[in-house]
C-alpha cells in the first residue's frame, strides 16, 4: 500500500472525527455542571440542518456555521428549562429532545435535500506549499479542523484553572454545598447547558458544512450518542475526550485501510468498537470510583428552601 | 402524578381525577397549540391538519385499527422499562433489547420456515425473549456486583445492537435482491392479524403482558419483594431478599420482554427483518413509561395518545405534504408539557 492512500486514510479519518471532539467537549461541560444531555443526537441534526440550510441561502459557510452554533446553544436551553427550571426527570427530558431535534431538522432541511455548496473553506498548511499537489490537497483542513485541539485545551483551562470552572464543577459534584459558598446552580447549569450546545453547534456545523457537504434526515447517526459514550470513556476530562475522538477516527481510518488493502471486515462491527471500548475502559475502573462521575449528575436541585 | 394523589384525600377522589383529565386535556391542548403555531409557520393550514390527523386515526374503523397497531410496540417497551423501574434500575435499553430480540427472533424464521405455524411462532417468541434477556443481562449482572451502572451500560449497548444487526443483514441474512432487508418471512412466521387488519396477535400478547405485570406486583410475594427493594436495597436485603439475584432476574426479564417488542415488529409488522428498522421505538418506551409514572393503566393511556399522534403524522405527509419526521415535533411538545407539569393552571402547589 503506498504512503499517499495511507495519508488519504489519515485525512479522511480526522474529517469524520472532528465534529465529534467538539461534541464530546460540550457534553463534558454539561456533565461536569450535573446534567446529562441524552437529546445531544436531536440538538446535533438541528445544528446541522439550520446550518446547511443558511449556508445554502447566504452561500457563506462562516454564515452558517454561526447559525448552527446558535441553534445548538438554542436547543440546549429548552433541555435547560425543563430539568433546572421544571425539575423535570434529566433522561426522559433528553429524549424528549431527541425527538424534537428529529422532526425539527427534518422540516428545516427538507427544501434543501441535495442542494450544492461550498463548503467551509480549507486553508493550505503553510510550510506544505513546496510538496506534490496531491499531498497539499490531502493535508489542507478546514478552520475547524485547525481549531480542535486548542479548543479542547481552551475547555480544559476554562474547567480547571478558572473560578467560573471551579464553580461549575462543584455545582456538578454538589449543588447545595456550591449555594452555600455563595455560587447559583441554576445560573450555572444554564451557562453550562449554552456553552456545551454551542460546543456541539460547532461539531454538526462541521458534519454537514464541511465534511458530508449535504443535509440526509437522521444525517448524524448516533453521533451524539457516541459522543455521550466517549465522554464516560475520557472519564469526564476535556483532554482525554481528544483521545475519545481519536479512538473514533482510529476505528473508521482503521477500517479504510482493511477495505483498502482488501481485508474484508464488516464496517457495523467495526463501528462498534468505540462503545464496547469505553464499556471495557468502565469495567477496568469500575471498582476505583474516586475518579468517576461528577457526584450530582441526573439529580434535581430543588433550590435552597 | 403521585404527587397531585397526596395533595387529595381519598374522600375526593371525583374531584381527583377530574382535576387529573382537566391537566392533560390543557397540556395536551397546550402542544397541540405549539404544533399549530409551526404549521403556520411552514405554511400550512392547521385546522385542515388537524381534522386530518383526527378522521384519520380516530374517524374510521380502520384508522383506529392503525392506532392499535402503532400501540403495540409501545406497550411492550414501555412494559420493558416499567417492570425494572420497580426495583429501582433505569432501563434505557430497551431500543437495544428490542433490536437483539428481533435479530434471534428472525433467525428463529429464517432456520425453521418448515415448521408449522403454532410450532414456529412460540419459538420465535422464545428466541426474541432469549435475544432480549441475554442483551439486558450484561448491565444486570455489571449492576448487581457493583461495578457498572446500568444506565451507562444500557445506553452503550444500544448503539451496539443495531450494527449487530447490520451485521447480521448484510453478512449472512439478506436476500437476493436486497442487501439492506432479509428475505420476507414465511406466512408461518408471521403473527395472525385480526379482521383483515394490520394489527396482529402482538396486541393481545401486550395487553396480557400488561395484566400480568399488575397481578404479579399486587399479589405475589416477588411483587412485594420487588417493592420492598424499591424501596430501600438495604433494608430489603437485610430482610434476607436475594438483591443480586432479583436485580439480575428483573433487568432479564424487562430485557425479555423488550426482545419480545422486536419480534412483535418482525413478525407481525413487516415480516422482515430491516436495517434499523426502530428509530426510537424503545427509547419512545422509556418515554411513555416514565410520563406513565410506570403504572399499567397511565402506560396504555399514553401509548394511546401517542400512537395518534404518530399515526396521523402518516397523514400530515400524505396530505399536507410535509416529511414524515416533523410529527416527532408535535410529539415532543407533547413530551415537553408534561415533563414541565405547568402548575399554574392548578392555582396551588401540588
Amino acid at each position: 500500500m503506498s504512503l499517499l492512500s495511507i495519508l488519504g486514510v489519515l485525512s479522511s479519518a480526522i474529517f469524520s472525527g472532528v465534529s465529534l471532539l467538539y461534541t464530546t467537549l460540550g457534553e463534558v461541560i454539561d456533565e461536569r455542571s450535573g446534567i446529562v444531555n441524552l437529546g445531544l443526537e436531536g440538538v446535533l441534526l438541528v445544528s446541522a440542518s439550520s446550518g446547511f440550510a443558511v449556508t445554502v441561502l447566504s452561500s457563506n459557510p462562516y454564515l452558517g456555521m454561526l447559525v448552527a452554533v446558535l441553534a445548538g446553544g438554542l436547543m440546549n436551553m429548552i433541555l435547560g428549562y425543563l430539568v433546572i427550571h421544571r425539575q423535570a426527570n434529566q433522561l426522559a427530558s433528553g429524549l424528549a429532545l431527541m425527538f424534537f431535534g428529529f422532526g425539527l431538522s427534518a422540516l428545516i432541511g427538507k427544501p434543501y435535500v441535495g442542494a450544492k455548496i461550498n463548503g467551509l473553506p480549507r486553508l493550505p498548511l503553510p510550510g506544505l506549499s513546496n510538496l506534490p499537489r496531491l499531498y497539499t490537497s490531502l493535508f489542507s483542513f478546514d478552520l475547524l479542523i485547525y481549531l480542535a485541539i486548542p479548543m479542547a485545551i481552551l475547555v480544559w483551562w476554562l474547567l480547571f484553572r478558572t473560578r467560573w470552572g471551579l464553580g461549575l464543577r462543584a455545582v456538578g459534584e454538589n449543588a447545595d454545598t456550591a449555594f452555600a459558598s455563595g455560587r447559583d446552580p441554576r445560573l450555572i447549569r444554564y451557562q453550562a447547558l449554552f456553552l456545551g450546545g454551542l460546543l456541539a453547534g460547532l461539531g454538526a456545523a462541521h458534519l454537514s458544512i464541511a465534511y458530508t457537504m449535504n443535509w440526509t434526515e437522521y444525517m448524524t447517526a448516533g453521533r451524539g450518542f457516541i459522543a455521550v459514550a466517549l465522554v464516560i470513556f475520557s472519564r469526564w476530562h476535556p483532554l482525554r475526550a481528544i483521545a475519545g475522538a481519536l479512538l473514533f477516527s482510529g476505528a473508521v481510518a482503521f477500517q479504510l485501510l482493511l477495505q483498502s488493502s482488501g481485508v474484508q471486515v464488516s464496517p457495523f462491527l467495526l463501528d462498534t468498537i468505540p462503545y464496547i471500548l469505553t464499556l471495557l475502559v468502565l469495567i477496568a475502573w469500575g471498582g476505583n470510583r474516586k475518579q468517576s462521575a461528577p457526584a450530582s449528575l441526573g439529580r434535581v436541585y430543588h433550590g435552597a428552601e | 402524578m403521585s404527587q397531585s394523589a397526596e395533595a387529595y384525600p381519598r374522600s375526593n377522589f371525583s374531584s381527583w381525577i377530574t382535576n387529573i383529565l382537566a391537566r392533560y386535556t390543557f397540556m395536551i391542548v397546550l402542544a397541540f397549540l405549539l404544533f399549530a403555531f409551526i404549521l403556520l409557520l411552514s405554511g400550512k393550514d392547521p385546522i385542515q391538519s388537524y381534522k386530518d390527523m383526527f378522521t384519520s386515526t380516530l374517524g374510521s374503523v380502520y384508522g383506529f385499527s392503525e392506532v392499535l397497531l402503532a400501540m403495540i410496540p409501545m406497550l411492550i417497551t414501555a412494559l420493558a422499562v416499567a417492570l425494572p423501574s420497580r426495583v429501582g434500575l433505569i432501563n434505557v435499553g430497551g431500543e437495544g433489547q428490542l433490536y437483539i430480540g428481533a435479530a434471534f427472533a428472525t433467525w428463529g424464521a429464517l432456520t425453521f420456515q418448515d415448521l408449522p405455524a403454532w410450532v414456529l411462532l412460540p419459538l420465535m417468541m422464545l428466541l426474541g425473549m432469549l435475544g432480549g434477556a441475554l442483551w439486558a443481562f450484561i448491565p444486570g449482572y455489571l449492576k448487581a456486583i457493583g461495578l457498572v451502572n446500568e444506565t451507562i451500560t444500557t445506553l452503550l449497548l444500544n448503539s451496539v445492537a443495531p450494527k449487530i444487526v447490520g451485521f447480521l443483514i448484510f453478512g449472512y441474512w439478506h436476500s437476493a435482491m436486497d442487501t439492506v432487508k432479509t428475505a420476507n418471512f414465511v406466512p408461518a412466521a408471521r403473527l395472525p392479524t385480526f379482521f383483515g387488519t394490520r394489527v396482529h396477535l402482538g396486541l393481545i400478547l401486550a395487553l396480557v403482558l400488561l395484566a400480568l405485570f399488575w397481578f404479579f406486583m399486587t399479589y405475589t410475594r416477588w411483587g412485594l419483594e420487588m417493592r420492598a427493594i424499591g424501596g430501600n436495597p438495604q433494608a430489603a436485603r437485610r430482610n434476607g431478599i436475594p438483591l443480586k439475584k432479583y436485580l439480575i432476574t428483573v433487568m432479564c426479564i424487562g430485557g425479555a420482554i423488550a426482545g419480545l417488542a422486536g419480534m412483535s415488529q418482525v413478525s407481525g409488522f413487516y415480516g422482515v427483518l430491516l436495517l434499523n428498522f426502530s428509530i426510537g421505538l424503545g427509547f419512545m418506551g422509556f418515554l411513555i413509561c416514565w410520563l406513565a409514572g410506570g403504572e399499567p393503566i397511565g402506560i396504555l393511556l399514553m401509548s394511546f395518545v401517542v400512537a395518534i399522534i404518530t399515526t396521523g403524522g402518516n397523514m400530515l405527509q400524505l396530505t399536507r405534504d410535509l416529511p414524515y419526521a416533523t410529527i416527532n415535533i408535535l410529539l415532543a411538545f407533547t413530551l415537553f408539557v408534561v415533563l414541565a407539569r405547568p402548575t399554574f393552571f392548578e392555582g396551588k402547589k401540588a
